[in-house]
C-alpha cells in the first residue's frame, strides 16, 4: 500500500513560495557540447503542469547531459531551463526541483530516517516540519517500519524507494526521476510504479527516463525520443506509433534452422532478424498470406507467425535504429 | 601454466595501478634516502651541536678553553646571539644564555664561572670551593649535553697543556717533595715552550682524550620537572601523523559520495560546493582535535603528561593543527579520483612528511638541511608549538610563529582544494 505524499499534512516548504503560474520546464534551444561532440543540439521541450513525460533515448543519446541541466549540475553553452519560470541552478529552481538520480545516491551508514532528515537539512528544512515531511515519505515509500534500519542493510529494491524518497523531502512541483527501476525485482518494480501513479494523481509534474519501454506506457502521458543530442520524436504513445507506423502493422515469423540464407530472405523482403524472428512491416494484414507463400517458395519451414500492432518499441527501434550504441 | 596465469594476471593489473606501483617502488626509495640522510651523516650537512658558551672569568685559561670548543668540527659555538638587521648582539650572560636554552635557540649552554682560571683543572675528587663550569642542559635533547661534557674535558686537556703541566708540578710540590731548582728551571721552560705554542695556536684539538679535569655542574633549564620527558614531545609528533592519515581518511568520503552520486545529489540541494567544504572541514577538524585530546588525555593517565596546567597553549596548537590537517586532507582528496588513488597517496606524502617533519625522528638530531626541509612540513610547525607549550612551558604569545604558519597552511591548502573541487560543481 502506497502512501501519499500530499493532503495527510500540509507544511510550508520552500517550494510553496514559488510562483506557481509558469510552466513546470521550458528548456529553449538547449546546447551542451564536450569537445567536438554536442552531447545535446538544441533540444526545446516544455512539460505540462501535472504532466509526466517520458524520456527515452539510446545509450549515449544525451538524456543524461539534458537532465544533469535541468538540475544545475552541467552549464549549458547555449539556450535557456526555466522551472517554473526561475533560471536552473538557481535557489527558487533547486527548491521546487526534486531529483531522483539514476544512482543510489545515499549515506549508507545512515538510517533510513536519518538519511531523510539530512537531506531536508539540506534544502532548508527543520523542526516540526522536517519530521512531519520524514514520515510522510517513509510512507510513501512503504519505509515506516523500516526507518531506524541503515541504509547499508537494506534491499535493493527498498534503497531504490528510499532513494526516490529522498528526492522528494522538500516537497518538489518537478521531479526527475532518472531510471528509477534499474535493478530491481517485478515486486518492487511494480510498487515503484504505484507510487509514482500515486504522485501523478496528485498533480506532480513528472519526467521519467527509462530504458524499459513499457514503463514509459504504463506511466508517462506523453513520450519524447532522444538521439544525437536531439528530440527526434515527441507525442502520446499512440501519437508516437500513428506517426511512425500509420496504419502498418508488424509481422513476426520463425523459420527452423537459423542459417545466412534465412535472414538473407528477410532482408531481401524489407524485414529484419530480431533475437531469430523475421520481422516485416506491412500496410494491410493480408498481405500475411504473400510472405508465406514465398517463405514457403523459399525452402523454409514456418515454425511461428503472428501480427502485432505496432508499439513504443517498435518506434524507439524504428526511429533510433538497431545498431549497438556503446 | 595456471600459477603463470595468476602472476601475468596481477602484474598487469599492478602496472595500471599507478598508486600501488608508486608504495611499492617510490616509498621504500624515498623513505631510505631520507634516513640516509639522517643518520648516514653526509659530508656537508654534517649536524652540529649547536652550544652557547658565556665567559665570565675572562682570563687566560677560559679564553683558551672557549677558543678550543670552537676549534670542534662537532660544535657549533655561540658567544652572542644572531644578529638582528645586521646589529651585533651583545655576548650571552648567564642569565640570557638560560634564556635561549630554555626557547630551544641551543640545546647546551656553557657557563665559565669568574674564577675559573686560578684553578682550572684538577686531578682527583671534587673541590667544593673550586669554581665549576656550568652545563645548562635542554633534557629533551638526551645526546648533546652528554657529547658536550665529554667535549669539554677533552678540549681542557688539548687547549691548556702548560696548566696541565703547571698542575703537575703543584701535585708534585704537595706530595713528593718538590723539584730541585734546575729542575725547577726546565719544568718552566717546558711550561712556558706549551704556552707560547698555544698561543701561537700551533696546537691541535684533535689529539688527547680524558675526563673529569674540569669541574662541571650539568643543571637542566628545560624539562628539569618534567616526569616523562619524552611523551610530550611522541604525543604530538605520533599524533600529528595519524592526525593526517584520518584527515585524508575522512576527506575521502568525498570522494564516495562523488562516486556514489551523493555529491549531485547534495549539490543540486541549497548546500553549495564552498559550504559543503567548509562542513568537511570543521567535521574533519573536530575529528582531528578530538585525536589529539584522546592523544594527550592518555598520555597524562599512562605516563604523567602534565595536561590540566597546558590547557590554553593544548587549545591554541590543537586547533590550528587540526585545521591544517584537515585542510591538508581535503586538498588530497581533491586531487584523488578515487579511494585507491588517496590512499597511495597521502600514504607516500604523509610518511614523507613526517619523516622530516619530526614525527619518528625529532627534528634536533637530523642535519641542518633536513632540518630546514622539515619547516614545510605541518609536523615541523604543530611538533614545534605543542612543545613550546609542554616542554619549555613558553606563554601562549609565544606560539604566534607556529599559530601563524599553520592557519596560513590551512587557508592556503583549503582554497587550493576549493579550486579544484570546480571539477565536481560544475560540467
Amino acid at each position: 500500500m502506497v502512501g501519499s505524499l500530499r493532503g495527510e499534512c500540509q507544511v510550508s516548504s520552500p517550494a510553496s513560495a514559488l510562483p506557481n503560474s509558469s510552466s513546470p520546464l521550458r528548456i529553449a534551444a538547449l546546447v551542451k557540447r564536450f569537445g567536438q561532440v554536442a552531447a545535446v543540439d538544441g533540444i526545446t521541450l516544455e512539460l505540462r503542469k501535472g504532466e509526466c513525460l517520458g524520456l527515452l533515448g539510446p545509450n549515449g543519446a544525451g538524456k543524461s547531459t539534458l537532465i544533469r541541466s535541468i538540475v544545475g549540475r552541467v552549464i549549458p553553452d547555449a539556450g535557456t531551463i526555466s522551472i517554473f519560470g526561475a533560471p536552473a541552478d538557481s535557489m527558487a529552481a533547486r527548491n521546487t526541483l526534486g531529483w531522483i538520480p539514476q544512482e543510489l545516491a545515499l549515506y549508507p551508514r545512515l538510517t533510513c530516517r536519518e538519511n531523510l532528515q539530512s537531506f531536508g537539512r539540506y534544502h532548508g528544512m527543520g523542526g516540526a516540519a522536517l519530521e512531519q515531511a520524514v514520515e510522510r515519505c517513509l510512507g510513501w515509500a512503504t519505509l515506516t517500519d523500516r526507518a531506524g534500519e541503515l541504509v547499508k542493510n537494506l534491499s535493493g529494491g527498498m534503497k531504490r524507494r528510499l532513494n526516490m524518497a529522498a528526492g522528494l523531502i522538500h516537497q518538489p512541483k518537478l521531479v526527475l526521476m532518472d531510471e528509477p527501476t534499474v535493478g530491481v525485482d517485478p515486486q518492487s518494480r511494480n510498487n515503484i510504479f504505484e507510487m509514482i501513479e500515486k504522485l501523478h494523481a496528485e498533480g506532480m509534474s513528472l519526467i521519467y527516463t527509462t530504458h524499459y519501454m513499457e514503463e514509459a506506457e504504463r506511466l508517462c502521458d506523453r513520450v519524447a525520443i532522444v538521439d544525437h543530442g536531439k528530440v527526434i520524436a515527441l507525442g502520446t504513445n499512440a501519437e508516437l506509433v500513428q506517426n511512425a507506423f500509420g496504419s502498418r502493422s508488424q509481422v513476426l515469423a520463425r523459420f527452423a534452422g537459423t542459417d545466412d540464407r534465412v535472414a538473407a530472405w528477410v532482408k531481401e523482403r524489407g524485414g529484419h532478424t530480431v533475437e531469430g524472428s523475421a520481422q516485416f512491416t506491412i500496410e494491410h494484414p493480408t498481405e500475411i498470406a504473400g510472405l508465406l507463400e514465398a517463405s514457403a517458395k523459399a525452402g523454409f519451414e514456418l515454425v511461428d507467425v503472428s501480427l502485432r500492432k505496432p508499439n513504443l518499441e517498435s518506434v524507439f527501434l524504428h526511429l533510433t535504429g538497431r545498431e549497438l550504441r556503446d | 601454466m595456471m600459477i603463470s596465469s595468476i602472476v601475468r594476471t596481477a602484474l598487469v593489473s599492478l602496472r595500471r595501478d599507478r598508486g600501488a606501483l608508486a608504495l611499492s617502488f617510490i616509498l621504500p626509495v624515498v623513505f631510505f634516502s631520507i634516513f640516509a640522510v639522517i643518520f648516514g651523516g653526509r659530508r656537508d650537512s654534517t649536524p652540529k651541536i649547536k652550544v652557547i658558551v658565556v665567559d665570565e672569568d675572562h682570563s687566560r685559561a677560559s679564553q683558551r678553553l672557549v677558543q678550543g670548543l670552537k676549534l670542534e668540527g662537532a660544535l657549533l659555538v655561540k658567544v652572542r646571539p644572531e644578529p638582528v638587521k645586521g646589529a651585533e648582539q651583545a655576548e650571552y650572560s648567564a642569565a640570557t644564555a638560560e634564556t635561549a636554552v630554555k626557547q630551544g635557540t641551543a640545546p647546551v649552554a656553557l657557563i665559565v664561572p669568574r674564577g675559573f682560571g686560578e684553578n682550572p683543572i684538577a686531578f682527583g675528587p671534587a673541590d667544593a670551593n673550586r669554581p665549576t663550569i656550568q652545563l645548562l642542559e635542554d633534557s629533551s635533547d638526551m645526546i648533546a649535553p652528554q657529547m658536550i661534557a665529554g667535549l669539554l674535558q677533552k678540549v681542557a686537556m688539548t687547549s691548556m697543556p702548560d696548566l696541565m703541566a703547571e698542575q703537575g708540578s703543584k701535585y708534585f710540590d704537595q706530595f713528593a717533595g718538590g723539584l730541585t731548582p734546575e729542575q725547577r728551571g726546565r719544568l718552566n721552560d717546558g711550561i712556558r715552550y706549551l704556552r707560547e705554542r698555544q698561543d701561537s695556536g700551533a696546537a691541535s684539538s684533535d689529539s688527547g682524550n680524558g675526563g673529569g679535569i674540569v669541574a662541571v655542574t650539568a643543571r637542566a633549564v628545560v624539562g628539569e620537572n618534567k616526569n616523562n620527558p619524552m611523551v610530550s614531545f611522541y604525543a604530538a609528533a605520533i599524533g600529528v601523523m595519524f592526525l593526517l592519515f584520518t584527515a585524508s581518511g575522512a576527506a575521502g568520503a568525498l570522494l564516495d559520495e562523488a562516486e556514489s552520486g551523493t555529491l549531485d545529489r547534495v549539490l543540486s540541494s541549497r548546500v553549495t560546493m564552498t559550504s559543503l567544504m567548509l562542513g568537511k572541514l570543521t567535521y574533519n577538524s573536530l575529528l582531528a582535535f578530538a585525536q589529539l585530546l584522546v592523544m594527550f588525555l592518555w598520555g597524562w593517565a599512562v605516563f604523567k603528561l602534565d595536561f590540566w596546567s597546558h590547557i590554553p597553549g593544548f587549545i591554541v596548537m590543537g586547533v590550528c593543527t587540526a585545521v591544517a590537517v584537515a585542510a591538508f586532507g581535503l586538498l588530497l582528496a581533491s586531487i584523488c579520483s578515487t579511494r585507491a588513488q588517496l590512499g597511495a597517496l597521502s600514504t607516500l606524502i604523509i610518511l614523507v612528511m613526517s619523516s622530516i617533519g619530526g614525527s619518528m625522528f625529532p627534528r634536533f638530531l637530523m642535519p641542518e638541511s633536513m632540518q630546514k626541509a622539515g619547516l614545510f612540513t605541518i609536523n615541523a610547525w604543530a611538533i614545534d608549538g605543542f612543545t613550546k607549550v609542554f616542554w619549555r612551558d613558553e606563554p601562549i604569545s609565544h606560539l604566534w610563529p607556529q599559530v601563524l604558519v599553520l592557519v596560513c597552511i590551512a587557508i592556503a591548502l583549503f582554497a587550493i582544494a576549493r579550486r579544484v573541487a570546480r571539477r565536481w560543481e560544475y560540467v
